[in-house]
């Protein structure tokens, strides 16, 4: 299903189509995500991946138009590069453990002792909560990091151009 | 062998992103190839964080077997700062197409080199 969207994202010359796709990409995303138990990162998925990603693509093509030139037949260095990394992919994964083991490494180290302990160390009933706020906070903060200069980053690009327009139109808001 | 399907999935997932972002010459269609790659390893890390029978880790008397919180941890974070680049690399295009008139990077090529020259 995932594939079979992606695929049709590819072929498709009419970025509208394409962003409107990429939400309904994103929402597939996370029910897959409720499947795995994944809660969280569903409820994440469909609130920033489906909606604020397509928004923002849509914003983006009101102002930047929406056709694609009809160009590219197949592109034969990428098509070569891309087989290539899938070939040493599958290689990779003949040694992954199977899907759900219990005893998969990834399950040893770390997470035995948050879902053991995190109930008495931090206290709310959801795991991934108190790993984030807790344990990982570090990460957290780091995010908020990134988010930030981020957003520092599309105001610096974009206010600049609003304010050389303004400026020309004589308009005087930026002094109230 | 099933047990290795969920994996290949992601392969091919990964695949078409890496290929929409290398052969598309549209802007905007390499930033989507860009998130489906980035999806692609959003499911992959979900995939090993799964245990069969575990439920969703939120801990109650009835359940002893959770899923890994850990990976869901990494990946929520991961979410959250993909929206972010994207937002920078939109806002990026769209500099772009004030400065050249088009996100179609053979136009913009040619229009370097008219200029350098």
């Amino acid at each position: 299903m995932l594939v079979i969207l992606s695929v049709a994202l590819l072929r498709m010359r009419d970025l509208f189509t394409v962003a409107m796709l990429t939400g309904i990409y994103s929402l597939v995303i996370a029910c897959f995500f409720m499947l795995q138990d994944a809660v969280d990162v569903a409820f994440t998925e469909a609130a920033v991946g489906a909606g604020i990603t397509t928004v923002l693509f849509l914003a983006t093509l009101s102002m930047v138009g929406r056709e694609e030139a009809p160009a590219s037949r197949i592109h034969l260095p990428a098509l070569a590069c891309t087989l290539a990394v899938g070939a040493l992919l599958v290689y990779a994964s003949q040694d992954m453990p199977a899907w759900g083991d219990p005893n998969a490494p990834v399950h040893q180290h770390v997470a035995p002792r948050y879902i053991e302990q995190s109930a008495d160390e931090v206290g709310p009933p959801n795991i991934v909560t108190s790993v984030l706020a807790s344990y990982r906070g570090y990460d957290t903060m780091g995010e908020v990091g990134v988010v930030f200069t981020a957003a520092i980053g599309v105001l610096l690009l974009l206010g600049n151009g609003t304010r050389r327009r303004r400026d020309s139109d004589g308009d005087s808001e930026d002094q109230t | 062998m099933i047990g290795l399907l969920n994996y290949w999935v992601v392969f091919a997932l990964m695949l078409l992103g890496l290929y929409m972002t290398i052969s598309s010459s549209n802007l905007v269609k390499k930033v989507v190839g860009l998130n489906i790659f980035q999806t692609s390893v959003f499911i992959f890390f979900i995939s090993m964080g799964k245990v069969t029978g575990g439920t969703a880790p939120i801990l109650d008397e009835a359940y002893s077997a959770y899923s890994n919180p850990l990976p869901h941890v990494l990946i929520l974070t991961a979410i959250v700062v993909g929206v972010a680049t994207t937002a920078l690399a939109l806002a990026l295009i769209v500099r772009i197409r004030e400065g050249y008139g088009s996100i179609e990077e053979s136009y913009i090529r040619d229009k370097d080199r008219e200029s350098g020259s």
